[in-house]
């Protein structure tokens, strides 16, 4: 009790906190000198602790296998050419390759060639695992049985270590692939340790960029909840199918229909 | 010209300019990753050594990107001043660097020598020196620049207010624009970076700005830091006071930032044509960092603090009020850590002084690069040392629509405090007439009914 009145006596508040009702921004702090006080200091730090331990944080492989599994989904374990992450955060080329035990792995078990429509799906850590481990089954949930229902072929599902989103290019090269969906986890804000990304490519291949995409971003509870994410996933999924195309011109298309 | 040493019985050869300049560059992510850097600590100090002795004029000789296919080699060949370059002609770039350092390099000398000086010279004679040198001679340098206030005075320290929000929701970028100027902040500028790059949304955005700058007769300017061709779009019915864009210091790397001189050259004459300055006309505000041109496949082999430092040349052919450097916010794959951030702003800092331009930093990074709060505060206190123009200020230090860490309106009291810096003049009065400040700059208690905290919320 007496610590706590001796903070309240050096500490100058801010008459102005009704204003962080407009904003998640950190305003009306108060200050000790110049400084900002201790309590806040300590909210920073750990906001800053879950991102970094977010970034150093490893897929669940097994637990994510067996869930795929019971989803009835096959599993490959992947991995990219990024050893670890101190590689990973150097060498962004190496986090959009294979490496070769995962090629040879991924040909080993090609189903044979036909001319329907198959989606790959990647799992792919990112720079959250943290997002992969915590939201990727729950979306997936929402979206396999839409896509099941219009008879889409489903591809076995890749789950990628150190793995940049253009990694989900070779992947689905590999797996003669239609269409690839990347889930991965997005670089950590302070109040987003755990945000999930999705990358949607049409014929992806090798050596594609952005513009060659579309992106759903933010998918958490506290962002974009799984079911708006499957909806809007599934749209793009059954759009990009139809018009060919994926990315900018997908883009402008969507604009034109909600126009 | 040849270009090699022998140490040992080992002789190392560099086949031309642009890679000695590679090689001796202190070690960083980004020029692993392009592959130039040296490939032991002995070949970096070996370049360092063939480079101490390469001529200046050398530089006026061999360009790092051909003259013919990039127009901001034929900037810098077209427009550089021999008469400025006369005291410094006949230095090597060693020579350079001890020269810089003596005392006959006082402020005035440096600045008439500014448009003499290449990018390329620059960022040789930085890769010379250490940190120490490259604070020395940044502080001998005094880049004043003039629109509502008056920036970069001697003594002076300023502060972009950086009042962002995920959804550029007006009464939420205000209430941070309100915070920042009740702690001091926004005599560089009150730039937003909007969420959306729409020529509505600038323009809303822009007023809501102005009219708050009007009603409280703040001496600052307002920006919105929309791409270029956004501006060149509202304009002359928005209330455009600086345009901003980012820049590179190669051609391709400007296209892929869809912009090129003669664009920037428009939009200046666009803005000037407002006339919506009071003390003075530069209506030009540039963002660049190390690494863009990598990022953008558009490096063409020149390591990435030289690039960074040919982004200079195109800044101060526009005569910017603001430039600065987002040092730590392109990622671990460009400056892995507190350290190689640490230098790579010291270097764009005194580069981008000696070039004559007003240097700001964006003392920055993000959460997957190896730093911290700590850094920052070693950052900035070198910064502050060293007579950079402004930082970032930003509620607590976190950007929640750009996602990242920067500085915050605590940090820069934190700065003028410990230092003895004061605001712009003219804004310093200001917060004084608000009862924000007093007369030695410390902060005041504001009550409720502060006038700022009267509008209509």
């Amino acid at each position: 009790m007496h610590k706590h009145n001796l903070q309240q006596a050096l500490i100058h508040t801010d008459p102005w906190a009704s204003l962080r009702a407009f904003t998640a921004a950190r305003i009306a702090l108060g200050r000790t000198g110049t400084a900002i006080p201790l309590q806040e200091v300590l909210s920073f730090r750990m906001a800053h602790a879950h991102a970094r331990d977010a970034v150093y944080s490893l897929l669940q492989v097994e637990p994510l296998t067996q869930q795929l599994t019971v989803l009835g989904l096959p599993v490959n374990q992947l991995h990219s050419q990024a050893a670890d992450r101190h590689e990973y955060l150097q060498r962004p080329d190496k986090g959009r390759r294979l490496n070769e035990g995962s090629v040879a792995q991924l040909m080993g078990n090609n189903s044979p060639y036909t001319s329907d429509a198959a989606i790959a799906i990647i799992l792919a850590d990112g720079l959250s695992a943290t997002a992969v481990n915590h939201h990727a089954v729950p979306l997936l949930s929402q979206l396999i049985p839409l896509l099941q229902n219009i008879n889409l072929r489903l591809l076995p599902v890749s789950l990628v270590q150190q793995g940049r989103v253009a990694i989900g290019d070779e992947i689905a090269m590999l797996q003669q692939a239609t269409l690839v969906v990347v889930l991965i986890g997005e670089r950590p804000g302070l109040s987003s340790p755990d945000s999930l990304g999705i990358y949607i490519t049409y014929q992806p291949r090798v050596g594609l960029t952005d513009e060659a995409r579309n992106c759903i971003s933010n998918v958490r509870p506290e962002g974009l909840s799984y079911q708006a994410a499957a909806d809007k996933l599934y749209w793009l999924i059954r759009e990009s199918l139809r018009l060919r195309v994926s990315g900018v011109e997908l883009k402008d298309q969507e604009g034109l229909l909600n126009g | 010209m040849i270009y090699n040493t022998t140490i040992g019985n080992i002789t190392y050869n560099f086949i031309d300019l642009k890679t000695v300049l590679a090689k001796a560059t202190p070690y960083r992510s980004g020029d692993a990753l392009a592959g130039l850097t040296a490939e032991s600590y002995e070949e970096r100090v070996a370049a360092q050594i063939v480079l101490a002795d390469i001529p200046l004029q050398q530089f006026l000789q061999e360009v790092v990107i051909p003259y013919e296919t990039d127009e901001i080699t034929r900037l810098i060949i077209d427009t550089h001043d021999t008469q400025a370059f006369a005291p410094v002609a006949h230095f090597t770039v060693g020579e350079l660097r001890d020269w810089l350092l003596s005392d006959a390099a006082d402020s005035e000398m440096l600045r008439y020598i500014a448009r003499g000086l290449t990018p390329e010279m620059v960022a040789a004679v930085s890769k010379l020196m250490r940190n120490q040198d490259l604070i020395s001679v940044a502080r001998k340098c005094e880049v004043v620049t003039k629109f509502r206030n008056t920036l970069g005075l001697k003594g002076r320290f300023s502060v972009r207010l950086q009042p962002n929000h995920a959804t550029d929701d007006i009464k939420g970028i205000a209430a941070s624009m309100v915070d920042g100027l009740l702690y001091g902040s926004g005599d560089a500028v009150i730039g937003i970076n909007p969420a959306t790059d729409s020529p509505a949304m600038t323009t809303q955005l822009l007023q809501m700005m102005d009219e708050l700058r009007q009603q409280f007769e703040i001496p600052t300017q307002t920006c919105v830091l929309c791409h270029i061709t956004t501006a060149l779009s509202i304009m002359p019915q928005a209330p455009v006071d600086l345009v901003f864009q980012s820049i590179g210091g190669t051609e391709k790397t400007n296209s892929s930032f869809g912009v090129n001189l003669s664009i920037l050259a428009e939009a200046q004459q666009a803005a000037l044509s407002l006339n919506r300055g009071t003390v003075g006309n530069h209506v030009m505000y540039f963002e660049t960092g190390q690494g863009s041109s990598l990022s953008a496949s558009a490096h063409a082999g020149v390591d990435q603090q030289t690039c960074e430092a040919r982004a200079y040349a195109v800044a101060r052919q526009f005569s910017p009020l603001l430039v600065n450097t987002v040092v730590g916010f392109i990622g671990p794959e460009y400056l892995y850590d507190g350290k190689q951030i640490t230098r790579a702003a010291l270097e764009d800092h005194f580069c981008g002084k000696l070039m004559g331009l007003p240097m700001g930093v964006d003392v920055c990074y993000t959460n997957h690069a190896e730093a911290d709060q700590d850094d920052m505060d070693n950052l900035l206190t070198l910064l502050g040392v060293a007579g950079c123009n402004y930082i970032m200020g930003i509620p607590g230090a976190d950007d929640i629509m750009l996602n990242y860490q920067s500085t915050s309106f605590h940090d820069a009291l934190y700065l003028r405090k410990v230092l003895g810096l004061r605001p712009a003049p003219e804004f310093e009065a200001w917060l004084m007439r608000q009862g924000i400040i007093n007369e030695t700059g410390e902060l005041q208690k504001v009550d409720k009914q502060h006038k700022l905290l009267q509008s209509s919320w």
